[in-house]
C-alpha cells in the first residue's frame, strides 16, 4: 500500500518553504496607496486634484508662516524687516500675548492667579468627566468654584467662605427636612442660604477688599481669552443642571410648573442671544441706581446661562422622548417614586442619548462667548478689534491676530468634541 | 402686592438715579475717580497701549477733567463703550462724561437729552484715491466706483454731494472700516470715503501710504466733542471750561513746560485769571484756584495734545486744518476767561 503511494506521488516536500516577501505592489505604502488613493480612475483623479489643492494652500501659507517676524515693536518696523518679501508679522503676538490672554487691565504681576485657576480646573473637572477616578476627588470639584473665584477676583477670603457656608447650610437643611416635605426642604434651604449670606454680609466690612492678602481685581479688568474660558466654563456647568430641570419641568403633569417651563424655553429660544446681552448690559442699568449695579460679568453669565439652558432642555427632552414608554412603566412597576425613577432609570438613558446634542450646544456656547465684545467687554475678539487694532503700532494686522484666536478656539472645541466621542464609546451598552 | 413692591423698588431706584445725577461734581469728588466713557479703540483718539494705559486725543480730555477736579490725571475709570452702548451708558449714570468722537447733532442734543460742552475736533467726510488715478479734486470723480459704509450718514452725504455737482458714481457697499480698507486696496473701488481723520488713520496703516492721497474736498460737517447729561449745568460747566482752558492755553502760549512759570511771572491778566493767580474763576466752578494749571501741566494745551496723539509727527499725520486756532484761520475758539 505504501509502495503504490510512493510511486503515484513523484515528489513530496518534507520541510516548509521559507517565507517570501509579498509582491512589491501588494505590501507597504504602495499597497496602501493603491487601495486608498488610486483604487479606481476617478479616485486617482480626485487624489491628484486634492494634492494640487493642498500644494496651493501650503505654497501660499508656508512661506508666510516660516518667514514670520517675531521680534519687532510695530507693524511698520515689521515691514522694514520683511523688506517687501512675504511674511507674517507675529511680533504682535509676542508683544501683546498677555493682552490677548488676560485682557489689558489685569495686573501683570497677578497673571499666576488665573493661570493656577486654569490648571486646577483640570483637577476639578477630571472626576466629573472621567468617572473611573476616585469619587473622593468630587470634594475638590465642589470647592473649586470658590477657590477659582478667590484666585481670579482676589479680595478678602471671607467672600468665598461666606458663600460656601451658605451652600453648606442650605445642603444641611435640605438633607434633614426633604424627607418630611419636598417643598419645605427646597424653599427652606433657599431661605437658609440667603439668611447665611445676609448675616455674612455684616462680617465683611466695606474696606475688607482694599487691604486683603490677595489684591482685589474688579470684573471690569477681566478680559482676553481668560474671559471666554470663564464665561464658557461657568455657563456650561450651570446650564446643564438647569436644562435638565427645565426638560423635566416641561414634562411635568403639574400645569403651573409645566407652563412656566414651556414659556421660559419658548421665550428664550425665540430671542437672539445678542438681544439678551444688550438687555444685560444696557437695559438693566436703567433699572438700578448707579451705585448698586449688579456686576456686569454676573449679568452676562445669567443671560448666557438662561439662553443655553433653554436649548439644552430641548435636547434633553428629545432624549426623554426617545425612551420607550416601557422604561417609565418599568420604573413605576418596581415601586420607585418619581425622583428615584428619574435618577436611576430614565435620566441615565436619556442623557446618554443626548450627549451629542449637549456637546453641540456646549461648543456653540463657548464660541458665542465672543459676542460679549459687542457690549464692550474685552474678550479675545474684543481685544483684537478694539485696543490692539486701534493702537498706532498694530493697526492693519488682521491674519495673525485672528488666526491666533481661531487656533485657541479650535484647540478647546476639538478637545470637547474628542471627549464627547470617547464618552459615547465608553457608554455604548447597546448591541449593534 | 408683589407687583406694587416691585414698582416701588423701581421708583426708588429711579429717584436714586435722578438724585445721583443732580450733583455729578460732588459725586465725582466723593468717589475720587471720574468715570469717563471712551471708544473701545480708535487709532489716535483712544486706545490702551501695551501696558494697558489709555492714551489718545479723547482720553486726554478725560484726564484733563480728572486733573482739574480731583488733582490726579490718573484718577479716571475708563469705561469703553461701543457706538450702540455709549448713549445709554451716559443716560443711565454709568459714566459721568462721554469723550468718544461723537458728532454733535440736533437730535442727540435735543431729543436724546445730552449737553455737548464744546468741540474738540472738527471732522468731515473726505475721499481717498490712489495717486496713480491722477485725480486732484473730488469733482473729477465722475463715474467713479466708491467704497461706502452702508447705513451711515456718510452714505447720504455722498449722494447729496454727487447730485449737487451733477456727476455720477457707482457705490460699492461695505460693512466695516476694515472691510473698506481691504476692498480699496484690492482695487474694488476707485475711491474710499469716510471721515477724514479715519481716512488718514487708515492710510497710515498701508504698506505704501505715499501712493494714496486725500482729496481736499470735505463734504460734510462732523463736529466731535465731549458731552454730559442734560440737567446738571454745574458739571457741564466744569467739563466745558476745562476744554476751553486747554484751548485758551494754546492761544495764550501756555504749555505744559512753562505753565508754572507763566502762573507767577506772566504779566498778561488773562493768563493770570486762567491759571488762578488772579481772580476767583476756580471758586465759581466749585473747584480750587489751580484747576486749569493742573489740567494744562499734566496734559499740555490743546495744540500739544493734538500734536502728541494725531498731529503731523505721529503716524496718523493729521494737519491742523479746521482745528487750528482761530488766530491761524481755524475754528478752534474759546470764549474769554473773565
Amino acid at each position: 500500500m505504501s509502495d503504490t503511494q510512493q510511486h503515484s506521488i513523484s515528489f513530496v516536500r518534507t520541510e516548509t518553504l521559507p517565507e517570501r516577501e509579498p509582491p512589491y505592489a501588494a505590501s507597504g505604502p504602495v499597497k496602501w496607496m493603491r487601495e486608498n488613493l488610486f483604487a479606481t480612475i476617478p479616485n486617482g483623479i480626485l487624489t491628484i486634484v486634492s494634492l494640487y489643492v493642498i500644494y496651493l494652500i501650503l505654497a501660499a501659507t508656508l512661506p508666510w508662516i516660516l518667514n514670520g517676524v517675531w521680534n519687532t515693536a510695530s507693524l511698520s518696523e515689521c515691514r522694514d524687516v520683511l523688506d517687501g518679501t512675504v511674511g507674517a508679522c507675529f511680533s504682535v503676538l509676542t508683544e501683546r500675548w498677555n493682552q490677548l490672554i488676560f485682557g489689558f487691565q489685569y495686573p501683570e504681576e497677578l497673571y499666576w492667579r488665573p493661570g493656577l485657576a486654569f490648571l486646577l480646573l483640570f483637577v476639578a473637572a477630571a472626576p466629573v468627566l472621567f468617572f473611573d477616578l476616585p469619587r473622593k476627588l468630587l470634594i475638590f470639584t465642589a470647592l473649586y468654584p470658590f477657590i477659582a473665584f478667590y484666585l481670579i477676583w482676589g479680595g478678602t477670603i471671607l467672600t468665598p467662605i461666606v458663600a460656601l457656608v451658605g451652600f453648606v447650610a442650605a445642603g444641611f437643611f435640605w438633607k434633614n427636612f426633604v424627607a418630611r416635605s419636598f417643598a419645605l426642604g427646597f424653599f427652606g434651604s433657599i431661605v437658609v442660604a440667603f439668611i447665611v449670606w445676609w448675616l455674612g454680609g455684616f462680617l465683611i466690612s466695606d474696606t475688607a477688599n482694599e487691604n486683603a492678602a490677595m489684591q482685589a481685581v474688579p470684573s471690569r479688568d477681566l478680559g482676553g481669552f481668560m474671559l471666554n474660558m470663564m464665561l464658557g466654563v461657568t455657563c456650561v456647568s450651570l446650564s446643564v443642571p438647569l436644562g435638565i430641570a427645565l426638560a423635566l419641568g416641561r414634562q411635568s403633569s403639574m400645569p403651573l410648573i409645566k407652563w412656566i417651563c414651556v414659556i421660559f424655553i419658548e421665550f428664550i429660544r425665540g430671542v437672539p442671544l445678542i438681544t439678551l446681552l444688550f438687555v444685560a448690559s444696557v437695559m438693566l442699568s436703567y433699572f438700578f441706581p448707579p451705585e448698586s449695579q449688579v456686576d456686569l460679568f454676573l449679568r452676562v453669565v445669567i443671560m448666557i446661562t438662561m439662553f443655553s439652558s433653554a436649548y439644552i432642555a430641548e435636547v434633553i427632552r428629545g432624549g426623554l422622548a426617545a425612551l420607550p414608554k416601557g422604561q417609565y412603566e418599568a420604573a413605576d412597576s418596581l415601586g420607585l417614586d418619581y425622583p428615584q425613577a428619574m435618577r436611576l432609570i430614565i435620566l441615565p438613558q436619556a442623557l446618554k442619548i443626548s450627549i451629542p446634542g449637549i456637546v453641540n450646544i456646549a461648543v456653540g456656547l463657548f464660541k458665542d462667548t465672543t459676542l460679549v465684545s459687542v457690549i464692550s467687554m474685552f474678550d479675545i475678539l474684543g481685544m483684537i478689534r478694539g485696543p490692539i487694532l486701534a493702537s498706532t503700532e498694530w493697526n492693519g494686522v488682521y491674519w495673525e491676530l485672528l488666526g491666533f484666536a481661531a487656533l485657541l478656539f479650535f484647540i478647546v472645541c476639538y478637545g470637547i468634541s474628542q471627549y464627547s466621542q470617547w464618552l459615547e464609546r465608553r457608554l455604548a451598552t447597546d448591541h449593534r | 402686592m408683589t407687583k406694587s413692591v416691585l414698582l416701588g423698588a423701581l421708583t426708588v431706584a429711579g429717584l436714586a438715579a435722578g438724585a445721583a445725577a443732580a450733583g455729578t461734581l460732588d459725586d465725582v469728588k466723593t468717589r475720587g475717580t471720574l468715570n469717563c466713557g471712551v471708544t473701545t479703540g480708535l487709532v489716535g483718539f483712544a486706545a490702551p497701549d501695551a501696558n494697558g494705559e489709555w492714551n489718545g486725543f479723547d482720553v486726554s480730555v478725560c484726564r484733563a477733567v480728572a486733573a482739574a477736579v480731583l488733582g490726579d490725571p490718573n484718577a479716571v475709570e475708563f469705561v469703553p463703550t461701543t457706538g450702540k452702548t455709549r448713549f445709554t451708558a451716559l443716560a443711565s449714570g454709568e459714566i459721568d462724561m462721554l469723550a468718544r468722537n461723537t458728532t454733535w447733532t440736533f437730535s442727540r442734543d435735543v431729543d436724546l437729552k445730552f449737553t455737548f460742552v464744546g468741540v474738540n475736533y472738527y471732522d468731515g467726510q473726505g475721499f481717498m484715491v490712489p495717486k496713480a488715478l491722477g485725480v486732484s479734486s473730488a469733482k473729477d470723480l465722475d463715474g467713479a466706483t466708491v467704497c461706502i459704509q452702508t447705513g451711515t450718514t456718510t452714505e447720504l452725504n455722498l449722494a447729496d454731494f454727487f447730485r449737487a455737482n451733477n456727476i455720477s458714481y457707482e457705490p460699492v457697499p461695505i460693512e466695516t472700516n476694515a472691510e473698506g480698507q481691504q476692498q480699496y486696496l484690492a482695487g474694488a473701488c476707485d475711491t474710499y470715503t469716510t471721515d477724514a481723520s479715519g481716512l488718514a488713520a487708515t492710510r497710515a496703516t498701508f504698506e505704501n501710504p505715499g501712493d494714496h492721497v486725500l482729496l481736499p474736498e470735505i463734504i460734510s460737517k462732523e463736529p466731535l466733542g465731549p458731552l454730559v447729561r442734560h440737567g446738571d449745568d454745574e458739571w457741564a460747566d466744569v467739563v466745558r471750561w476745562t476744554l476751553n482752558a486747554l484751548i485758551t492755553a494754546e492761544e495764550l502760549g501756555v504749555t505744559s513746560a512753562n505753565v508754572s512759570e507763566m502762573a507767577t511771572s506772566s504779566g498778561n491778566p488773562e493768563v493770570k485769571r486762567l491759571l488762578g493767580t488772579e481772580g476767583t474763576l476756580g471758586e465759581m466752578l466749585g473747584l480750587d484756584a489751580d484747576w486749569a494749571q493742573r489740567a494744562i501741566a499734566t496734559q499740555g494745551n490743546y495744540g500739544e495734545i493734538f500734536a502728541k496723539n494725531i498731529g503731523e509727527e505721529t503716524p496718523i499725520a493729521l494737519a491742523r486744518g479746521l482745528n487750528a486756532q482761530w488766530t491761524n484761520g481755524g475754528l478752534i475758539y474759546s470764549p474769554p476767561f473773565r
